[in-house]
């Protein structure tokens, strides 16, 4: 499984990749395997205020649905539109091109919740 | 006693030396004897054909009558007999949900084609595969619009069949709904009342068309208001009369939901029937049910399958958009052979007959005195004001063979003389003139 | 193969409805007609039989093949019930003559207040609603009931418990009717773990959801504590009847203590499936919910004609337009009378000799998670194939070409890589050994040829389709 240099993480496979007072996030490339072909990501709303870890939005796949959790509190300002048509990126490309949604982020401190690259990659191990 | 298990005695005693088990008993150790059954008092099992007997008495103490008038949203429609032809054939109805797509083309297909029809007749973008019936269908539509929508309020025109009112309230009791009424007085809904009503607190307007007392109404500019209001529209329609009828599509609804008996379904006492419910893309994966879609196989033909599957309970669990799993497949098969048979010009035949056949007895009660006919558009269905109790009409007609239709007060106690009448295709000429005449002295 | 649209030929017709007059067309105003073409195919009768009689063929059903689909009780439906459902008395009669003219529709009333009270017989319940459309319907009433009662005793109660074997209905229609849901567990020995439910269950506990026999096929000979413990909280008991196959005549879900019942109609009582419906879910309820049911209720009078009643005191109101599915009660009628007592206690006692069968034969060759007496069904696990890169998925591909629909697989979710068998007490040895071949066949396969299995079906009118394409680009419709 790859993991990317950087970025951050919570146990529930999702990533977030922070850049200054915005942030991108997606899921892992452990996730993306997990859930299997992925058939749609619902846009999250825009303007949402999401918490550290609450539902920002919903994913599917064929025979899957699963909840997306936001790995830092945030307000949403945008989602990856590539995805309506395309959300299979989420398995090509998971940590770059399939991205899902920026947040414009109100407390970057809380990347101490999160496990950074080296902390998830031994976290899946535990796993496999 | 009469039973469908094949077993010999000396199959039993091979299958449970490989079970390992002295004794069919033996299997049932587990329950223990303070979980045993206290009772399991039923008659003796009899024979096939004393069972049908007994089912054939039990029928013939149903009465039947020379004519009937009584519809209240459920129709004497006729039923083509190759309808049955194929809702018989055992591999549709002794199948399973299609969950196997190899070993299930002809339920998927038929299911596809079943969603194409209703998506032709209502001009929605696209339909499930059925709900239960037309009351749990409006409940299917309400929940779906109030739960994506972060607003209280849903109003329903006083016009929508009072019993899927009912139900649409129990059903929703728990999640929070504040239901407004629109008042609909002797069947009459105050069009400019009900628009004025949708604030931007409102997550969903329901209607009926033509409505419970079968008035015939445009809600092309409530729903207009509705979308303004970011409401989502929801109407409630009688399948035969798109035949002719203006189409939940061309009015704006966003959710067109139907009780299908009209189309190939017995009446049989209020079941099975089919719920139908087709929508707008936008809530293509909201939507509650079923959904069949077409797809390739690894050779690249077209085929059928199960699709959208992740909306549903066997996968989301409490996160499903219903709880619903099974749909009315074999309802919904009665329909597509319906309305094949029917096809474009006869579906449109059809709507016009029941038109006309309504009409016709209108006129004739017309020209009774004592018969009055409220003014305004119907379709195959009417009110008729009388100068006496609806129910005192309508069991005085009983005794003379006929049901003479639906007294309003049934449902709304207030509306003490008016009786709403029906008339199919189904309804002979000469029956309304025999009832006509029966029902002149008894005005 | 075409579909009916593409059969489709301008100015064809199958049915004549008849020929309106030409001034029929003006007595609406044009406001109110549709503008749009309704899309309906142009074809004859014969076009139209031919077409789905065509089309039925490519279905298994179990009228045509074995079909021991886990969980889902696809037992033989016997001819005797689907005449008895068309008879003219029943299948004319008008659901609103109920409303206007009671002593017309007697003999209706009659099947349905007496098929409520052999239901109660056979459940050990108080009293049966017939209103519930099917089983989901069914639990969702049973949930609208849990929550009334809760309501009229001013209980505090947010969350109902259901352990994790259960069918996914249960925590959807938890959910549907306001609840969180909370999950439970199950032990080693496939019942539902008693000490996490301990740890789980408090006062705003409002019920507690029990599948009996399990999903996993195991009586929970743990069913009286949860009843007692659920007693302590006023928590509501609710019995979830896909099951009730399997106990009849045996145990009753009354007797152990359950408040609430559901019943799915074509599992248990032979009623057809339809390919997806219709179905059938009454309701039952034990003496203390007797006062909730919804209404009209169908009630007997003194002079024993059948009526109306429409004052049940704390009624949770319609759950259907009328009395549910009344064809499909008819059915399960017809089987109960003609099979009786004795009838029906074979019914389970062969269901159960059945699935024994099966789970003995095919334990050396197959993975079982559970080892121990089944009830009516086996559920086996694909584990040892795993192991070879042959699923589940490919081992119900691989029946389908030998001629047998598939057991239920990756359910339930507590057993990795499911496979579930449900013979039903109406399939022979002889038939069953058949199925047992196949599945030993299989697993040979899946060690010599793997691939052999995972290419399958081939004899099938169809290959594997491509999910994903149908669900990333939904097509659901013909044009």
């Amino acid at each position: 499984m790859n993991v990317t240099e950087g970025y951050f993480y919570t146990k529930e496979h999702e990533w977030v990749k922070i850049d200054g007072k915005k942030a991108k996030i997606g899921i892992t490339d452990y996730a993306q395997h997990k859930l299997g072909d992925i058939t749609f990501c619902e846009p999250p709303e825009k303007g949402f205020n999401v918490k550290q870890f609450g539902v920002i939005t919903g994913i599917e796949s064929v025979k899957a649905a699963s909840d997306i959790y936001s790995p830092v509190s945030g307000k949403v300002i945008g989602f990856n539109g590539e995805l309506e048509d395309n959300p299979g990126l989420i398995n090509s490309s998971p940590f770059e091109k399939g991205w899902i949604a920026e947040l414009e982020i109100s407390d970057a401190s809380e990347t101490k919740n999160l496990l950074d690259a080296a902390a998830y990659k031994k976290y899946l191990e535990g796993l496999e | 006693m009469a039973g469908f298990t094949p077993h010999t005695e000396s199959e039993i005693k091979e299958m449970l030396q490989a079970a390992g088990a002295p004794t069919i008993e033996s299997l049932f150790s587990d329950i223990t004897p303070e979980l045993r059954a206290k009772s399991f008092n039923l008659p003796k099992g009899i024979t096939e054909y004393e069972a049908l007997n007994e089912m054939q008495e039990l029928a013939s103490k149903n009465t039947t009558f020379t004519a009937s008038f009584i519809g209240g949203g459920y129709y004497d429609h006729f039923i083509p007999a190759a309808v049955d032809t194929i809702s018989s054939r055992a591999e549709f109805y002794t199948a399973y949900t299609p969950y196997q797509p190899e070993a299930s083309q002809g339920t998927l297909r038929a299911v596809f084609e079943y969603q194409s029809m209703i998506s032709g007749i209502t001009g929605m973008e696209l339909s499930n595969a059925s709900l239960y019936d037309g009351g749990t269908a409006i409940y299917e539509a309400v929940n779906m619009a109030f739960r994506g929508s972060k607003k209280k309020k849903v109003i329903i025109d006083g016009g929508v069949n009072p019993l899927h009112i009912k139900m649409v309230k129990t059903h929703a009791k728990n999640i929070g709904v504040e239901f407004v009424e629109a008042p609909a007085v002797n069947g009459r809904t105050d069009l400019k009342a009900l628009a004025a009503m949708i604030d931007n607190d409102t997550a969903a307007v329901v209607a009926q068309n033509p409505n419970f007392y079968g008035f015939v109404n445009d809600y092309t500019s409530v729903f207009a208001q509705a979308a303004k209001q970011g409401a989502a529209s929801i109407l409630s329609f009688y399948p035969v009369s798109l035949g002719i009828l203006k189409t939940p599509a061309e009015m704006g609804a966003d959710i067109a939901v139907a009780e299908g008996q009209s189309l190939g379904q017995p009446l049989s006492f209020g079941g099975p029937y089919l719920g139908i419910m087709a929508v707008n893309k936008k809530f293509m994966r909201k939507i509650p049910g079923r959904i069949v879609g077409e797809t390739t196989d690894k050779e690249g033909r077209t085929v059928y399958v199960l699709t959208l599957q992740a909306r549903e309970q066997h996968i989301k669990r409490e996160k499903a958009t219903s709880n619903i799993c099974s749909n009315q497949a074999l309802c919904a098969l009665r329909a597509v052979v319906f309305l094949s048979l029917m096809g474009k010009e006869g579906f449109k035949k059809l709507a016009l007959i029941n038109l006309e056949r309504a009409e016709y007895l209108k006129s004739k009660l017309a020209s009774i005195p004592g018969f009055e006919i409220p003014n305004g558009a119907t379709f195959n269905e009417f009110p008729v004001k009388l100068k006496k109790d609806a129910k005192v009409f309508v069991s005085e007609m009983a005794s003379e063979g006929f049901i003479a239709g639906l007294p309003a007060s049934c449902f709304y106690p207030q509306d003490k003389n008016t009786v709403i009448m029906n008339a199919t295709e189904n309804t002979a000429v000469s029956e309304i003139d025999l009832f006509v005449k029966a029902a002149s002295k008894r005005a | 193969m075409k579909t009916i649209f593409e059969k489709s030929v301008k100015g064809r017709a199958g049915v004549d409805p008849g020929t309106p007059d030409k001034k029929t067309q003006s007595i609406l105003d044009s406001s109110l007609l549709r503008q749009k073409d309704n899309m309906l195919p142009e074809v004859s009768e014969l076009d139209v039989i031919r077409h789905y009689t065509n089309l039925s063929r490519l279905n298994y059903s179990v009228d045509t093949h074995f079909y021991p689909l886990g969980s889902c009780t696809m037992k033989y439906n016997p001819k005797v019930n689907e005449a008895a459902s068309v008879l003219p008395g029943f299948i004319n009669a008008h659901p609103m003559l109920a409303y206007v003219k009671e002593d017309a529709v007697q003999g209706a009333f009659e099947v349905i207040y007496r098929t409520a009270e052999m239901m109660c017989e056979i459940t050990g319940m108080k009293k049966m609603t017939t209103q519930p459309y099917a089983g989901a319907h069914g639990e969702m009433t049973g949930i609208l009931l849990m929550a009334q009662y809760h309501r009229v005793h001013n209980n505090n109660k947010t969350h109902i418990i259901v352990p994790e074997s259960a069918h996914g209905t249960n925590p959807a229609s938890a959910a549907a009717a306001g609840y969180e849901v909370v999950t439970v567990p199950v032990n080693s020995a496939g019942g539902i773990d008693l000490n996490a439910l301990k740890e789980k269950i408090n006062a705003q506990t409002a019920g507690i959801m029990m599948t009996v026999p399990s999903t996993l096929g195991v009586f929970e000979k743990e069913v009286l504590e949860v009843s007692a413990l659920a007693r302590k909280f006023d928590a509501l008991m609710y019995y979830d009847g896909a099951n009730l196959n399997a106990i009849m005549g045996k145990a009753r879900p009354g007797d152990m203590g359950f408040d609430i019942v559901h019943l799915n109609l074509h599992k248990t009582f032979s009623t057809p499936h339809g390919g997806g419906g219709p179905g059938a879910g009454m309701v039952g309820v034990s003496e203390k919910l007797a006062d909730f049911v919804p209404v009209p209720a169908v009630v007997k009078t003194k002079d024993n004609k059948f009526t109306l009643d429409f004052n049940v005191p704390h009624t949770i109101g319609n759950i259907a337009s009328f009395f549910g599915n009344f064809g499909v009660m008819l059915k399960a009628f017809t089987y109960i009378t003609m099979l009786g007592k004795e009838g029906l206690i074979d019914v389970s006692e062969k269901a159960v000799l059945n699935a024994n069968y099966i789970m003995a034969k095919l334990k050396p060759y197959y993975f079982l998670p559970y080892d121990r007496t089944c009830m009516h069904e086996a559920v086996f696990s694909a584990k040892k194939q795993v192991v070879h890169g042959v699923h589940a998925l490919d081992i119900a591909k691989a029946l389908i070409d030998r001629g047998f629909h598939p057991p239920t697989i990756y359910f339930p979710l507590v057993v990795e890589e499911a496979i579930m068998i449900e013979p039903t007490e109406t399939e022979s040895k002889q038939d069953m050994d058949l199925f047992i071949e196949a599945m030993i066949d299989i697993a040979r396969l899946a060690e010599t040829d793997p691939d052999k299995i995972k290419n399958t079906p081939v004899t099938t009118p169809i290959s594997r389709p491509d999910e994903t394409k149908a669900a990333r680009e939904p097509k659901l419709k013909c044009f």
